[in-house]
């Protein structure tokens, strides 16, 4: 049955359309230092069907025994501000900051890049290697393991190129991201 | 300052009485024992036991919901636990001031799969606002006391603590709760000045406006419910409540539309549906509230007060969101409101009313009448008509269409008399939340308004209720249907009644008498009155079998997926309307 109608004007000339914009947004989060925070915050990550891409923790501040979570998360901007409320109303979590959209920020992320292979196969990866400023930390006769540090566009171009070069294994340490200029989070 | 050094289990006690608490509902247990012992030795806590855990969380809930204080439930480890967890979730849902202490077994055994353990922080983690394993007496005293902080602040809820045997039994120092600050936790109780500012303007120029107002009202206490009074009259706007909301504004009122939703009033559905400003104070855009999210008050400017931050633009987008307290944010509103001295616009409101009370004219809560057989409604107007003089009556529900015909033909009056669980829907629920009701008011009339189906799930507590000498009044509205399911069944599945239908139920009188209670039966419309009466009269448990219609449907409905103006009004609708493929899939 159809609204009996009020022809009062509307206030609102459209109603906003539904966001479906993907963003992937970093976000640092500190937390107590305690058993099961994790599990708090991951948690809620699958409990409420959102997406890790990466999340790495440590903790930074033994005296106080506070941790840093950074997460990479992708969703529309009204789950990523979900997101941020409901990891800030955890009660562990001292401070929820999103590097994205809080000034400019520096993100790096670690890899340990394995690469096994002789002949011309492996002067390339080393050459490679060399133009990536990535660092040989382990050698043997027909292999080596590379530390590579940048951003993690720059660590996916390099795997790229080493996956025909013999990549046999590999580990990335998720992202780690901090803001920059003097303010502190 | 050196602090008194004593076990665990007098620490718990200890902490229970400066935290004002006076009575907590539990079960007993091998991890829990030490705990049993002490409360054995001592006069100022009083434990009421329970038949099965489930029931001492929801007598926990009740209690907490009709006094405003915090509900202590004390279980055991393993089964204990885990039988705890429904009521758990839902005073998460429904944001009741909970505190669990749950027996653990000894530090040293977790992990082994020792006798009763189970990883109940684990378990109870997305069901609790928070929870705590402590490992040493040392933490002991501070952990409960910041546990009772938790659960009373910002938007309360349950926390529980996991306490390990040999915790129990350890020695550790005891701090007072003056000495107990938490270090980070401190949710935002003051609404944001300029916000404020922009929100009163808003309000003051609307031409079409509706409140639309939650159990976070209600949470916020008695004065929060005071000012939302005083400022809906002093605005003259009409005003609409969910669920968890009634009460938070006196029914009787002409202002009030009745409650909003999926088995809301008509007028009040209609008014969200066409303001051109909605301000939701203290409710969450649940999707029983909302309907078609895309269709939800298209044409509306929102404001939304809440304490959780992550309450906001959760379901819907917002125009403007305001973190804080409800009484801070609304005593803030007031106060702008007189200081800017604004004035309602008096002739877009009276076209409004006059639109609003066209959508009343319909009676949407009306139904037939019969002469023989009970219909629902009637019963519940009746019971509401009969003890209508009396300021102490709490009602309880359990979940189903009873409780939807109670929410729209009781009428309250005042906050903390309305107990239902909105949130998780939990059938059992009302029998033991009307336990803990009557154990905080002794001398109340509280009413268990339930079904046959959802009585029978923690049934067992009418052996408490005996124990304890709690006149609680079961008042059943016997379909011998699963009501509401069936209703769905007729509405989406073709009328095939896939295990809806109670059979081999109990004789309720019969069983009343074995329990030690009162059995009383109600079968024709004319038995109906008496029935009430001799309940209401009879100071002890009553339960009082209503044989209602057994095909009455709760009306009126929004079916899910569909907007608040595509109310069905009753079966006819019901008839024309078939659910699109989209909302058969919603819940």
């Amino acid at each position: 049955m159809p609204l009996d109608s009020t022809d009062l004007g509307r206030r609102k000339v459209a109603t906003m359309p539904e966001p479906v914009r993907q963003e992937t947004h970093t976000i640092a989060v500190l937390v107590d230092n305690e058993p099961g925070v994790l599990a708090r915050v991951i948690g809620l990550f699958s409990g409420r069907g959102y997406n890790i891409e990466s999340l790495t923790v440590a903790e930074t501040d033994p005296e106080g025994k506070v941790s840093r979570i950074t997460i990479v998360t992708t969703g529309t901007p009204m789950i990523i501000e979900q997101i941020k409320a409901q990891l800030g109303r955890l009660v562990p979590v001292h401070t929820v900051s999103d590097l994205t959209v809080d000034g400019p920020s520096v993100t790096r992320e670690m890899a340990l890049v394995k690469v096994a292979g002789t002949g011309e196969k492996r002067v390339e990866a080393l050459r490679i290697a060399d133009i990536f400023r990535a660092r040989v930390v382990d050698s043997t006769n027909e292999s080596f393991v590379f530390e590579i540090v940048g951003q993690t566009s720059k660590l996916n171009a390099f795997i790229g190129l080493m996956q025909p070069l013999g990549l046999v294994d590999l580990a990335r340490t998720g992202v780690v991201a901090i803001s920059r200029g003097a303010q502190g989070l | 300052m050196a602090y008194d050094q004593m076990t665990g289990a007098k620490i718990v006690i200890q902490a229970l009485i400066d935290q004002g608490v006076t009575d907590v509902f539990g079960y007993p247990g091998g991890a829990i024992l030490p705990v049993y012992d002490e409360l054995f030795q001592q006069n100022h806590v009083r434990h009421i036991l329970v038949r099965q855990e489930g029931g001492a969380v929801h007598a926990a809930e009740g209690y907490a919901r009709s006094t405003g204080k915090v509900g202590v439930v004390v279980v055991t480890s393993g089964p204990g636990a885990t039988n705890a967890v429904t009521g758990i979730a839902d005073a998460l849902m429904d944001s009741v001031p909970l505190v669990i202490l749950c027996g653990q077994v000894p530090t040293h055994l977790i992990g082994n799969d020792a006798f009763q353990e189970c990883d109940t922080t684990g378990v109870t983690r997305p069901v609790t606002k928070h929870n705590y394993l402590v490992k040493s007496t040392d933490q002991l005293a501070r952990t409960i006391h910041e546990a009772f902080y938790v659960a009373r602040s910002g938007r309360p809820g349950p926390v529980l603590i996991d306490l390990p045997k040999d915790v129990q039994f350890g020695t550790g120092p005891y701090l007072p709760p003056t000495d107990v600050v938490h270090k980070t936790y401190r949710p935002k109780t003051r609404g944001d000045r300029q916000q404020i500012e922009q929100a009163v303007a808003m309000i003051a120029e609307a031409k079409r406006p509706i409140f639309y107002c939650g159990g976070g009202v209600i949470n916020s206490g008695t004065r929060a419910c005071d000012l939302l009074t005083e400022f809906v009259r002093m605005t003259g706007y009409p005003i609409t409540l969910t669920l968890m909301g009634l009460g938070a504004y006196p029914a009787s009122d002409r202002q009030f539309l009745g409650m909003v939703g999926m088995h809301g009033t008509y007028e009040a559905n209609l008014t969200m549906h066409g303001c051109d400003t909605m301000i939701a104070i203290g409710s969450r855009f649940d999707d029983r509230v909302t309907g078609r999210i895309n269709a939800f008050a298209p044409d509306a400017l929102k404001i939304h007060v809440d304490i959780d931050p992550s309450s906001v633009n959760k379901n819907v987008m917002v125009d403007l969101g305001i973190i804080g307290d409800v009484a801070d944010v609304l005593e803030q509103m007031i106060e702008v409101w007189k200081a800017r001295g604004y004035q309602s616009d008096k002739r877009a409101l009276d076209t409004w009313w006059k639109q609003i009370d066209h959508w009343r004219g319909r009676n949407s809560l009306a139904f037939l009448q019969s002469s023989e057989v009970i219909k629902p409604q009637y019963a519940i107007q009746r019971l509401y008509e009969l003890t209508k003089g009396r300021d102490d009556v709490y009602i309880t529900t359990e979940v189903g269409q009873h409780q939807m015909w109670a929410a729209q033909h009781f009428k309250f009056e005042k906050p903390l008399h309305w107990m239902t669980s909105g949130g998780l829907g939990t059938m059992g629920y009302g029998l033991p939340a009307a336990m803990g009701v009557q154990l905080a008011h002794p001398g109340a009339l509280v009413v268990d308004i339930a079904g046959e189906a959802s009585i029978m799930m923690n049934i067992q507590e009418l052996s408490t209720l005996s124990q304890y000498r709690l006149p609680v009044k079961v008042f059943i509205l016997n379909n011998e249907y699963m009501g509401m399911v069936r209703q769905w069944q007729e509405l989406l599945h073709g009328g095939r009644y896939s295990e809806t239908y109670m059979s081999s139920l109990p004789d309720f009188v019969k069983l009343a008498d074995a329990y030690g209670a009162v059995g009383l039966r109600a079968e024709k419309v004319d038995q109906l009155d008496d029935v009430i009466k001799e309940m209401i009269s009879v100071n002890r448990t009553v339960i009082a079998d209503i044989r209602v219609d057994k095909a009455e449907n709760c009306f009126p409905m929004i079916p899910s997926g569909a907007a608040h103006n595509e109310m069905l009004l009753g079966p006819a609708d019901q008839a024309e309307q078939p659910i699109s493929e989209d909302g058969m899939v919603l819940v």
